[in-house]
């Protein structure tokens, strides 16, 4: 009842009730990522050692402290924090224990062959999702709806390693189409991409589904219909421009869980992206580069929530009262 | 669901057909599936036909019982190159399947290197690298899915809905805590953490379970939290709460039966997503410790097989698939016979 009062009441009011929904929306985000540093931070430390890692069975007491010293391990938890904390401030993630150079390089590295993936995918999610919701629901009860619920089912039920494994057996060992993991050659994407893009298909091609089923049961459609439009016409041109409003609202949200979920796919293919710099930077204790890992996964996922909400709250008035 | 009068009220009164009538809705290929996995699960030393972690190496690599032995042609030679044994028999190995067979000549053998059993009813989905029957492994991996789903549902659901009842219940300051700590778990990448909590702690069942239930519990604090939010402001609640009865009271007897059915839909849709996740962590050697036969943990061991024996990764994968498949089957029809509400969730 409130938001109708305030949408009669003029729009000056109800911008200011925006710019408190995004002031306290703001608030939160920054101390929810407080926390997440933190959280990050014990992360790091838990995971390993660096010094026996790098030092081996055979080493002195002294070497041992040197090298602490050297890396800034011998202060206490409390200082180190802080130097990780300002040193995030400006963009600056420490040096690899491994590799010797900026944390921060070695992940913008990375980070692009991930995006790549990540963009890949998405266009695979999108290419094949949409065009499939929309004959499924042009053609509904067909054989054609019944691949298409089940494609939906198995996205939502294989487990992305499987069906990776599954795609290298096929195209990669059986029919050499594709090399089977690497980023080397230009068709290296392919497999990867529809693994990881596998789930986001069938959300999609569900979600197209529907919102094209409501909209060929409005009353535009039939008036189109009445009018004498070609069938083909009104599904793909007046009903469909109605229809991929919801997919767009979730290619949001999906193009962050990609990232995420890209851990499980980059291992499986040996992309070399930020999962599977996460993996190695786990197994050999490397914490300047996991912290930074994982601060930049944890930032996507909150940046993507946060763009959400924004753009519900500005759709939907009701949300910012919640 | 909303009753709708009957034209002929004689025949709403009729029980019988009224539950052949929720018989016939049943979803019944999820319900044989779930129910296979259970009956595996918990009578696993019955079921397998084999030992799960004990194989023999002179059956490793076998077909499932569809399965065509491989023969392979060879030269035959007085003494065998090493490392040609694939493609040259000797003289006397030769004469052993062939009395007639001279040097030089070439035979198809049946056995011996670079050849292979058919499949036999003895390893019905065939064995892996190291001669275990995949079968066996399976059933026996249907437990450990079993025990980790449970186990983390019973954890993780009880702290979310408890957590989802004071948060919705209390409001004000310790509302917003939980719902930040929701936030920071939701946005933390599980998979990392797990394996960071595994390089710190080793491998272990509880280990997973732990990890694995601090990851589900805001899924159902937030929907609880939600439902309370609708259910406080009802009169019977406003009427316990006049009547005298305390708040743990008004939380469990009054409250939480309201929130019961969005619980049980949340938890058989979450229960798929433990089981992929359990199996994704288990594939990436953060689950269970091996020798312990876990489906994620199968894949991984296949996939360096795939050449020569593609069911060892394959199998196990299919026992995922149609686990979970029929979870969100079930599910789904849970989810329309108690709450039809719910569909907007994912």
């Amino acid at each position: 009842m409130i938001c109708v009062k305030n949408n009669t009441t003029g729009g000056a009011e109800s911008i200011s009730s925006m710019q408190q929904f995004l002031l306290r929306r703001f608030v939160l985000t920054i101390l929810t990522l407080l926390i997440v540093s933190v959280i990050v931070f014990a992360m790091a430390r838990v995971a390993g050692d660096p010094r026996t890692l790098m030092l081996g069975d055979l080493h002195t007491q002294e070497q041992y402290d040197r090298l602490g010293e050297k890396l800034g391990l011998d202060k206490p938890y409390y200082q180190q924090y802080w130097v990780f904390l300002t040193g995030l401030l400006r963009g600056d993630f420490g040096n690899s224990i491994r590799e010797h150079r900026p944390a921060g390089e070695l992940i913008q590295e990375r980070f692009l062959a991930t995006l790549e993936l990540g963009v890949a995918a998405f266009l695979f999610s999108l290419a094949v999702g949409v065009p499939l919701g929309v004959l499924s629901a042009g053609k509904r009860g067909s054989v054609l709806d019944g691949i298409g619920k089940i494609v939906a089912l198995i996205g939502q039920s294989a487990p992305g390693f499987w069906l990776g494994i599954m795609l290298i057996f096929l195209f990669a060992v059986n029919l050499k189409w594709v090399p089977a993991s690497g980023r080397e050659e230009w068709n290296s994407i392919f497999l990867p991409a529809i693994t990881l893009g596998w789930f986001f298909m069938a959300a999609n091609m569900r979600l197209v589904r529907s919102a094209m089923l409501d909209a060929l049961d409005s009353e535009y459609i039939k008036l189109a219909r009445a009018k004498g439009v070609s069938s083909t016409s009104v599904i793909w041109k007046h009903a469909l421009r109605n229809a991929v409003i919801p997919p767009l609202t979730f290619a949001g949200v999906s193009l962050g869980n990609m990232v995420a979920g890209s851990i499980t796919t980059e291992m499986v293919f040996a992309w070399p992206g930020l999962g599977l710099l996460a993996i190695q930077s786990t197994l050999k204790a490397d914490y300047p580069v996991l912290q930074g890992v994982v601060i930049i996964f944890t930032l996507l996922y909150i940046a993507v929530a946060l763009l959400v909400d924004i753009m519900y709250a500005y759709l939907d008035p009701r949300i910012r009262y919640a | 669901m909303a009753k709708i009068a009957h034209p002929n009220p004689s025949l709403t009164i009729d029980p019988i057909s009224s539950i052949w009538r929720t018989f016939r809705r049943l979803p019944i290929m999820p319900i044989i599936v779930l129910g296979g996995v259970v009956v595996a699960g918990v009578f696993a030393n019955f079921i397998a036909p084999h030992d799960p972690t004990d194989g023999n190496l002179r059956e490793r690599n076998l077909p499932p019982f569809w399965g065509s032995p491989r023969t392979a042609e060879k030269l035959v030679v007085e003494v065998p190159q090493s490392g040609q044994r694939h493609y040259q028999v000797s003289l006397e190995d030769a004469r052993a399947q062939d009395p007639s067979i001279n040097l030089g000549d070439t035979l198809v053998m049946l056995s011996g290197p670079g050849t292979r059993a058919g499949g036999s009813s003895k390893f019905l989905l065939g064995t892996d690298e190291l001669g275990r029957d995949i079968l066996s492994r399976i059933v026996f991996g249907a437990r450990i899915s079993l025990i980790v789903s449970a186990v983390t549902l019973v954890i993780g659901g009880g702290l979310g809905v408890f957590l989802g009842l004071s948060s919705g219940w209390y409001g004000g300051w310790i509302d917003e805590v939980i719902m930040r700590l929701v936030d920071i778990i939701l946005s933390l990448p599980l998979i990392l953490v797990a394996l960071v909590m595994v390089s710190a702690f080793g491998q272990s069942l509880e280990l997973i379970i732990g990890v694995l239930a601090i990851w589900i519990w805001p899924r159902f604090a937030r929907q609880v939290r939600g439902e309370v939010l609708q259910l406080k402001t009802m009169d019977y609640v406003s009427a316990a709460r006049i009547a005298g009865a305390s708040i743990p009271r008004i939380l469990f007897i009054h409250l939480l039966p309201g929130t019961m059915n969005t619980v049980i839909v949340i938890s058989t849709l979450q229960v798929g997503i433990v089981i992929l996740l359990e199996a994704t962590l288990s594939f990436m050697g953060a689950g269970v410790p091996p020798p312990e036969p876990a489906w994620g943990s199968m894949v991984a061991d296949g996939r360096d097989h795939l050449v020569d024996a593609w069911w060892a990764a394959t199998m196990p994968g299919f026992a995922i698939l149609f686990t979970v498949m029929s979870l969100n089957l079930f599910g789904d029809w849970l989810r329309d016979e108690l709450d039809p509400r719910l569909r907007q969730l994912e």
